[in-house]
């Protein structure tokens, strides 16, 4: 479900940082950061399937179709940039806040934007 | 080419007092330009800003001649700058570069919205910041060096592009693309826009004094001419709050302090709504952002797991854009 990059691309990228040699200051931040991908992809794992199988149901209800994710998604994109679905349109807007919030919870939980989304207006 | 050696070689035009240069560090930076820390003998702390010649320019990179020709116009017009001392030629041996003034201060968000250090000036910053903005945009535009003009349907239209050769499909941001396009105010009268005024980018001094904390406006070369309020939104996409959400400008202050502060300085009026259209349009230029950078690891022109990573922070300004969407 979650791309750019996938969990593939993450974990290839991982395993050249950890077959290169260690060193200088720019390789200990690197270090950080693949410290951080390998908890998104632990992350992923157990978050992904169930938030990709909510989003189908989501989508089917929302388009009228049937699907897989990569299909049901490419659909609702498709319809948002032509017009055919508002941005605005409350059912769109109820399937984009819980998609988001299920990938920020693997992509980067701790982003102080799941709070504010989670408090109420000011 | 050998940096320190040169700028030893320059270091008597630099300032009367010098026979040489001392202390010249690479500073971490960007890949297109590089910038060094140097000091000369006589104590003079300077900056060094250099083009290296195997950088690629890119299609919006100001030439350095022109970000120093800004930094003086914008100095003239009351705008908290470095001094910029030497504009290099080719006999300098440094290529495309040139030499400024080195500010005491701070760039770290995270440091400036958290620490103790900056407790005192924190609550007085969205208001110079609005003043300092004001000084930027009342910058005189005849005598200013060629810079492009884009207004905020130029601006979607770039990055809605960008975003259509990527590939990807991000329903937010389908949606945040017609959102903002049905909204996006006309171009009244283009003034000066830093273009990249935001945590990072802004030097901030712990002490406080006539100059309210902020010391230094850096990097410019993202300069065109446009909407003032494209400045006053930036800085308050929630990617540079560093966790202080709750604080929409910058992580230190709120949005009528800002508004304020730029109109007591004599700056257009701006409306809230004007600036959460470009704070929305920020966020969703950050997003693309993102995407464009994982992008050269998937091309395979940086295979870091750097450039890998950053394309999973597309979802933050994802989950900003809802929020701004849902209360609309």
């Amino acid at each position: 479900m979650i791309t750019h990059p996938t969990a593939g691309e993450l974990a290839e990228a991982l395993s050249a940082f950890d077959d290169a040699p260690a060193g200088d200051a720019r390789t200990a931040f690197l270090a950080r950061v693949a410290d951080n991908a390998r908890a998104t992809l632990e992350r992923e794992a157990a978050l992904g399937p169930a938030a990709e199988a909510e989003a189908v149901a989501r989508l089917r209800g929302l388009l009228g179709l049937e699907g897989d994710f990569d299909d049901l998604n490419t659909e609702l994109c498709a319809r948002l940039c032509d017009g055919r679905l508002s941005p605005l349109d409350p059912a769109v807007l109820a399937h984009l806040k819980a998609s988001v919030t299920d990938q920020i919870a693997i992509d980067q939980p701790s982003y102080s934007g799941l709070a504010a989304l989670g408090a109420s207006p000011a | 080419m050998d940096v320190p050696a040169a700028l030893s070689a320059l270091a008597p035009r630099l300032s009367p007092g010098a026979t040489t240069a001392t202390e010249a560090r690479r500073l971490s930076g960007g890949a297109s330009l590089e910038t060094w820390a140097f000091d000369l003998d006589d104590g003079t702390p300077l900056i060094l800003r250099r083009r290296p010649p195997s950088a690629r320019t890119g299609d919006n990179a100001l030439p350095l001649a022109t970000e120093a020709a800004l930094l003086a116009a914008v100095a003239a017009s009351g705008a908290p700058v470095p001094r910029v001392i030497h504009l290099c030629a080719p006999g300098d041996g440094l290529g495309e570069a040139y030499v400024m003034g080195r500010l005491e201060g701070e760039t770290l968000g995270k440091r400036i919205v958290r620490d103790e250090a900056f407790a005192g000036v924190r609550p007085g910053l969205a208001r110079r910041c609005g003043q300092v903005l004001a000084a930027i945009h009342a910058t005189p535009l005849d005598g200013l060096p060629p810079l492009a003009t884009s207004d905020a349907a130029s601006e979607l239209a770039r990055y809605e592009a960008v975003y259509r050769d990527l590939g990807a499909r991000r329903p937010v941001f389908e949606a945040a693309f017609r959102w903002l396009e049905r909204r996006a105010p006309p171009l009244e009268r283009p003034v000066l826009v830093h273009g990249d005024f935001r945590n990072g980018n802004l030097m901030i001094s712990p002490a406080s004094g006539p100059h309210g904390g902020l010391v230094g406006v850096l990097d410019w070369e993202l300069a065109h001419l446009g909407d003032p309020a494209e400045d006053l939104g930036w800085i308050c996409v929630n990617s540079w709050r560093f966790g202080q959400w709750r604080q929409p400008v910058g992580g230190f202050g709120g949005y009528q302090d800002l508004l304020d502060g730029h109109a007591a300085a004599g700056g257009a009026p701006v409306t809230l709504e004007r600036l959460l259209f470009w704070q929305a349009l920020g966020s969703l230029k950050w997003g693309v952002m993102c995407l464009m950078m994982y992008a050269s690891f998937a091309s395979g022109a940086d295979r870091s797991i750097e450039r890998a990573m950053i394309g999973r922070r597309a979802s933050e300004a994802e989950i900003d854009l809802v929020l701004l969407m849902e209360r609309s």
